[in-house]
């Protein structure tokens, strides 16, 4: 069985470990603010014991005020899974790539640039997944008409 | 003197006859040699995630049908699990033998294809690709038999199936499986061993072990690179935990074993039948849930093993009648991240051979 | 009921000489009749027995709705591929683009003067027959590199070079082990050599080099193993990707006229000819011709296709230096009983030629072949 860690616990290691981050916890997920996302997401993937080295997939959620990008890690080695979730606002939707760590992120930050809109900062190839690159809108938004 | 040359840029696709649907691979060449390539995806794009937002829940179930439209029953499967862990409905004990039968058939069905696809690719004008069909349409007949659809099944509902086993089908089931072992045979004694498809398939496309982790691969692409990775031996859903089956691994991650992978795969599926149907229990075949289901809000990922890969499917609800947001994690998209590294340096038609062996289906790929 | 028949082809050349009224040489018109007509008959019957074959051996059906048995499947493809549209790509070589057609058919049907029916039943009994036949056979790669190179389309450019890269390859091992029955035979004239086969066939005598032939046939003609040319799972259709109509139908053709002309050299040069027992000798030829095309259709429905690297590998490492060394033993051999083989070199050859090809499968390896690019 995939064991799904207690976010709290890992909340508390990973505000002990990066003191003036902040990291909330809601719905068994830990959420850390974007700035330092991708700081947390190594120390995730690199520290003994936690070892997440599996990223299984990443989702955006479109909540009118700011969007929720959800990241779903997988430690193949314990057997452990964890959410992690980091939130953006609407107006310059930006957020750090995780590319540099899981190559599994390529194609999905590109699928959510193109759906939702979400800039990733750091990713090697930018571009429109599955619509044409002169596609305008993001059609994945709640909002999207038409 | 020196020729002057330089490389050309060839669109292999959407429309070629082994992309598999509509993939389009922008490779350059030089001469014969890959030296980079691009996929370009989107030819399949419905926007199905879009659609799922203005859906019922159970409204949603046709069009995971459509995701790998040749592995319908596992992505009903995985879509039904989601719901009812989100909406916490429970799933008598028939419904879930019928379920993990349907599941396992359909490995046997989605494997039969992919493997026959990639011996094709190979080269093998068809013969081992229309032995396989003639399995796979026995397959279809038992779904046909319990759902009345031959490809887009829509059988299994939050909390149970749609219909009851039909009297016939169990002895069909047993007369198919006792032919399978046969026909597997054959297959092993047409092209296991053969030297060209060796020359062809050993050492081309290798994914090593940590690239495939690394690029989220998972499924048969995740294990033929020697990763003891599946999804029903280390996060048991439904029933699994009650049958005896073996994770078949590769040794290098190349062409030939993931083709093996898939091939072992098969005979574990038959495994799994064979102990399935003998112990499948009398009772209800599903929970009674209303026609709309409205879940508390929340969130929720579920997971399956389907002939693919690792197909998620994350729910988010808003307390609605309609999912606010349904995410499909498609095993057929991640398994594509590396296939640039792995052809690059081969040849054209190992560009072919590797990407009939990661065997994806486009309409998981561009949903 | 068939002698006569018989009689009538092997008294036909004799019968109308050159001295006929206008001084026509009414055999050659009238063997040149024969030939044309034999070539578009047998084709079509290869279309047939190639569908047919293939579907029994992949479990299916097959054609089998015009005519009985299908037979009229593939008339009635002619017919419609005749009435289809023909497309010419707007940025291709116009001239060469209608050219490559003819130039891939022609050929074919020229090889056909000198196959005898019979004993002398030939329409020009060249002393040249083989060199003849190998000259004019290579001519339609010609052909195909027009059409390939004309298209301008990319999928048909890769096929016609690795259609010429193949042709030149292969053609080296095939002329080999054709010079080998020279050496036995002492003719090139393929009468002589039929006649020659008297006592057994070659194929008895050369086993390593009707193998040999074999595959290199194959590979000549593009077939399966080594259909690389026109790999549909790879280029589309190769160099005729782009044709459509009577010029596609006429590559059609020719592809099934080499396959034609491919098995009737080699059951000429290694399977007697028309030489054999109680049926007159065209059915024999006719019989042995459709037994080298059943092997063909065989290979062609169980084995994966070779990379291009391994086409050429198999070419020069295996094939040539094996066809080398056939036609070394088989001069010594030669050297050593001028007046005609004893029977016991039978069993000898059919020794060099196992022994041969173990030695050169564990020799060398094909396979991997990565290059590595920045």
């Amino acid at each position: 069985m995939t064991t799904a860690l207690v976010a709290q616990d890992i909340a508390n290691q990973l505000n002990a470990n990066y003191p003036g981050v902040n990291t909330e916890v809601n719905n068994n997920a830990v959420i850390i603010d974007s700035k330092s996302l991708l700081s947390l997401m190594t120390y995730l993937k690199i520290t003994p014991g936690l070892d997440f080295n599996y990223l299984t997939t990443i989702t955006a959620i479109d909540y009118y005020q700011q969007f929720e990008v959800v990241y779903l890690l997988v430690s193949m080695e314990h057997n452990q899974s964890l959410t992690v979730k980091t939130r953006c606002n609407r107006e310059d939707p930006v957020l750090p790539s995780v590319t540099s760590l899981w190559r599994s992120a390529d194609l999905q930050e590109r699928e959510i640039y193109d759906l939702m809109g979400i800039t990733f900062e750091g990713h090697p190839n930018m571009k429109r997944l599955v619509l044409w690159p002169e596609f305008q809108g993001h059609p994945q938004r709640r909002d999207y008409l038409q | 003197m020196t020729l002057r040359t330089e490389p050309f840029i060839m669109n292999m696709g959407p429309v070629h006859p082994s992309t598999h649907g509509v993939f389009r691979m922008r490779v350059t060449l030089d001469g014969e040699v890959v030296i980079d390539m691009e996929p370009v995806f989107g030819y399949l794009h419905r926007g199905i995630e879009k659609l799922a937002e203005e859906r019922t829940y159970l409204g949603v179930i046709p069009l995971t049908d459509r995701l790998d439209y040749l592995a319908s029953m596992t992505n009903n499967f995985g879509y039904c699990l989601a719901v009812e862990k989100l909406a916490k409905i429970p799933v008598p004990e028939r419904a879930e033998y019928i379920r993990v039968i349907m599941a396992e058939l359909q490995r046997l069905a989605a494997h039969l294809i992919s493997v026959g696809s990639f011996l094709n690719d190979a080269g093998a004008y068809f013969t081992p690709f229309l032995y396989m069909f003639r399995e796979r349409e026995r397959i279809i007949d038992l779904f046909e038999m319990v759902s009345g659809q031959r490809l887009l099944y829509n059988y299994m509902r939050p909390g149970g199936v749609s219909q009851d086993l039909p009297e016939e089908f169990i002895p069909a089931l047993q007369e198919l499986l006792k032919q399978m072992k046969g026909y597997m045979q054959e297959y092993e004694n047409l092209l296991k061993d053969n030297e060209i498809l060796g020359a062809r398939a050993k050492g081309v496309g290798i994914l090593t072990r940590d690239m495939a982790i690394n690029i989220g691969a998972s499924g048969p692409v995740l294990r033929a690179s020697g990763m003891k990775w599946d999804i029903r031996k280390v996060d048991p859903y439904s029933i699994y935990n009650r049958f005896e089956f073996d994770i078949p691994t590769g040794v290098q991650g190349d062409c030939y074993d993931r083709y093996r992978v898939r091939v072992e795969e098969m005979k574990q599926s038959l495994r799994i039948l064979e102990q399935a149907y003998q112990k499948i229990p009398a009772g209800p075949y599903h929970t009674e849930v209303p026609q709309l289901i409205r879940p508390p809000v929340g969130e929720t990922y579920a997971h399956i093993e389907a002939p693919t890969g690792e197909l998620g499917f994350y729910l988010v609800s808003d307390g609605g009648i309609a999912p606010y947001r349904c995410h499909v994690r498609a095993p057929s998209l991640m398994n594509l991240t590396a296939l640039r590294d792995m052809v690059k340096g081969w040849k054209i038609q190992d560009t072919i051979l590797t990407f009939g062996s990661i065997a994806i289906t486009m309409g998981e790929v561009d949903r | 009921m068939f002698t006569g028949i018989e009689n009538a082809f092997v008294n036909l050349p004799q019968a109308l000489k050159a001295d006929w009224p206008g001084n026509v040489w009414w055999h050659w018109v009238i063997f040149t009749l024969i030939a044309i007509v034999f070539f578009l008959g047998s084709v079509i019957m290869f279309i047939f027995m190639e569908r047919r074959v293939l579907a029994k051996m992949q479990a299916r059906i097959g054609p089998n709705r015009i005519g009985p048995f299908g037979l009229l499947q593939a008339i009635a493809d002619a017919v419609k591929v005749l009435t289809k549209e023909n497309i010419t790509p707007s940025n291709a070589d116009k001239i060469v683009f209608w050219l490559a057609p003819a130039i891939v058919f022609a050929p074919v049907l020229m090889v056909f003067a000198v196959v005898p029916f019979a004993n002398g039943a030939v329409l020009a009994d060249l002393n040249i027959g083989i060199l003849y036949a190998i000259a004019i056979g290579s001519l339609s790669t010609i052909g195909v590199f027009m059409a390939g190179w004309s298209s301008s389309n990319k999928y048909s450019t890769l096929g016609a070079m690795r259609m010429v890269a193949a042709v030149i390859s292969y053609e080296m091992p095939i002329v080999l082990t054709f010079a080998t029955i020279i050496v036995l035979t002492g003719s090139m004239s393929l009468n002589d050599i039929v006649i020659a086969q008297g006592k057994y066939w070659f194929i008895f005598s050369q086993p390593l080099g009707f193998f040999l032939a074999f595959v290199a046939g194959c590979a000549e003609i593009n077939r399966s193993p080594f259909d690389l040319m026109e790999a549909d799972s790879e280029i589309v259709a190769g160099f005729h990707t782009e044709y459509s109509g009577m010029k596609f139908a006429m590559f059609y053709l020719g592809e099934y006229g080499e396959a034609v002309v491919m098995s009737t050299i080699i059951a000429t040069l290694f399977l007697g000819g028309w030489q054999g027992p109680f049926l007159p000798p065209f059915v024999w030829l006719i019989g042995k011709i459709f037994f080298v095309f059943f092997l063909m259709i065989w290979t062609r429905t169980t084995l994966p296709r070779v990379r291009i690297d391994q086409l050429m590998k198999l070419a020069w490492k295996f094939l040539f230096p094996l066809a080398l060394i056939n036609l070394f033993a088989t001069g010594l051999e030669v050297l050593t009983f001028p007046n005609g083989l004893p029977w016991y070199f039978i069993p000898v050859n059919f020794g060099i030629g196992v022994v041969l090809v173990l030695l050169w499968s564990r020799l060398y390896k094909v396979g991997w072949g990565r290059i590595e690019i920045q």
